[in-house]
C-alpha cells in the first residue's frame, strides 16, 4: 500500500528534558506544530510508524556499526537515558516483526540493511514518540543512519535508503507512516551547545522543502562539520525522507531556533502521493 | 588515551542498568576489564567529565553519561567549559569546541 505518512521532526532532548527554560513564546507554537503531525498520523490511520533516526550510541558503537540498521522486535523499550532528565518515563514500545521483516527483506534489494531484534531507544526516538504517539501504542518500527561514528554513509546513499524504503512500504498490504527526526545545524554535546546556524538551516530546509536532490546531495561533510557542526551530520535522516518522497514536496509547519533545546526545532511533512 | 576503551565502557555504562549497578557500588569493578590508564579508571571513578570531553569521548556518549551522573544542565556544560579552559582544545573526535567554548545556552 502506497506510503500514507511522511514527515520529519527534530529530537533533542532538551526538547522535554528542559521543556521549562523555553521562551513559551516558541516552545508552545514549536508543541503545537508536532501535535498537527501526531493528529495527521492518526488520521492516516497507520498501522506502523517507522522512524529514521539517528541514535547517539543506544546499540550500535564502533565495535560494529552499521550504516543502516532496522528493528525487527516485537518490542522495544526506552528511553536508556534518567528518564527524570529525558523527561519521559522509561517504557516499552509495540514492534511490528512480521511487517519488519517484509520490509527488510524488500530494502535488501538494493540497500544492505543490518537488522536488530533487540532495539533500546534513546532520545533521537522518544522525544518524536512522546510528541506522535503519546500513549506509545502505535507499533514502531526503528531505522537508523549511523550520523555518529564515522566514515560516515555518504547522503547520496542516505537518500537511497528513503528510495528503498518507499519500494518496501508500496510492497506490503499495511499502512504505513514514516518520520524522520534529526538536527540541521547545531552543535550539542559540546560547550557550545545551544549554537544554531539560522541561515544555514533555511537554506537546508528551501531544498527539503522543494526537494532538491542534486542540491541536497551537494553538501560535503567538511563543509557541513564547519557550517553546520558534528550536529549537521544528522541532515541525512531528512535526505532520507527526500528520497522516500521523491519527486513530492515538503511543507515546513514550524521551524524556529530554540537555543536550550540546541537546535532548530522543526515540524515538517512532505507529500506522499 | 585508550579512547575507544573509555567509550566502550560508557556506551555498555549508559546503555544497561545492570552495569549501572555495579558500577555505582564497586566502580573499579566495573572497569577492570577496560584497558584503560590509570588516569581514565582516576576520570570515570570520578566522574571527571571535563578530562573526558577534551579527551575525545564522543558528546553523545558523555552527555548520556552526565546525565547518569545526576549533573544538572549548567553544571554539566560548565564542566565541559572548565576542561576546555584548563586543558585546552578537544585532543580527538568530532566533538570539538568552537569560538573559544564560549556560548552555549546556559
Amino acid at each position: 500500500m502506497p506510503l500514507v505518512f511522511a514527515g520529519i521532526c527534530s529530537h533533542g532532548p532538551g526538547i522535554t528534558g528542559r521543556a521549562d527554560r523555553a521562551d513559551p513564546a516558541l516552545r508552545d507554537p514549536f508543541y503545537a506544530a508536532l501535535d498537527t503531525l501526531r493528529a495527521d498520523i492518526e488520521a492516516s490511520s497507520a498501522d506502523a510508524l517507522i522512524v529514521i533516526a539517528a541514535e547517539h550510541f543506544a546499540n550500535f558503537f564502533m565495535d560494529n556499526m552499521p550504516a543502516y540498521a532496522m528493528g525487527m522486535g516485537e518490542e522495544y523499550e526506552g528511553p536508556i537515558e534518567d528518564p527524570d532528565w529525558l523527561g519521559i518515563p522509561r517504557t516499552t514500545i509495540p514492534g511490528a516483526p512480521d511487517l519488519s521483516k517484509r520490509l527488510i527483506a524488500e530494502v535488501m534489494q538494493t540497500v544492505d540493511v543490518a537488522y536488530a531484534e533487540e532495539w533500546k531507544m534513546d532520545h533521537g526516538i522518544m522525544v518524536p514518540l512522546h510528541f506522535l504517539t503519546p500513549k506509545m501504542d502505535l507499533p514502531v518500527i526503528p531505522a537508523n543512519i549511523n550520523c555518529q561514528g564515522p566514515p560516515l554513509t555518504p547522503l547520496k546513499r542516505a537518500y537511497a535508503f528513503g528510495q528503498a524504503l518507499r519500494r518496501a512500504c508500496e510492497s506490503v498490504p499495511e499502512k504505513i507512516a514514516v518520520m524522520g527526526t534529526g538536527g540541521i545545524s547545531h552543535w550539542p554535546a559540546t560547550p557550545n551547545s545551544g549554537k544554531i546556524n539560522e541561515a544555514w538551516d533555511r537554506e537546508f530546509l528551501r531544498r527539503w522543502a522543494a526537494n532538491d536532490k542534486d542540491a541536497l546531495l551537494s553538501y560535503t561533510d567538511e563543509d557541513t562539520l564547519a557550517e553546520a557542526g558534528q550536529g549537521g551530520f544528522e541532515i541525512r535522516t531528512l535526505i532520507a525522507i527526500a528520497g522516500l518522497c521523491e519527486g513530492r514536496t515538503g511543507t515546513i509547519r514550524y521551524a524556529e531556533p530554540i537555543p536550550i533545546f540546541s537546535t532548530m526545532c522543526v515540524a515538517a511533512t512532505m507529500d506522499v502521493v | 588515551m585508550s579512547l575507544y576503551q573509555v567509550q566502550k565502557f560508557l556506551y555498555q555504562l549508559n546503555r544497561d542498568e545492570s552495569v549501572q549497578t555495579v558500577f555505582r557500588d564497586d566502580p573499579d569493578a566495573a572497569i577492570a576489564d577496560y584497558k584503560l590508564t590509570d588516569d581514565e579508571r582516576r576520570w570515570l571513578r570520578d566522574g571527571e567529565v571535563g578530562e573526558l570531553y577534551i579527551h575525545g569521548v564522543n558528546g553523545q556518549i558523555l552527555m548520556h553519561y552526565a546525565a547518569f551522573l545526576g549533573l544538572d544542565w549548567d553544571s554539566y556544560i560548565n564542566a565541559m567549559k572548565d576542561g576546555l579552559t584548563k586543558h585546552g582544545q578537544v585532543r580527538d573526535g568530532i566533538y570539538r569546541a568552537v569560538d573559544g567554548g564560549d556560548g552555549g545556552a546556559v
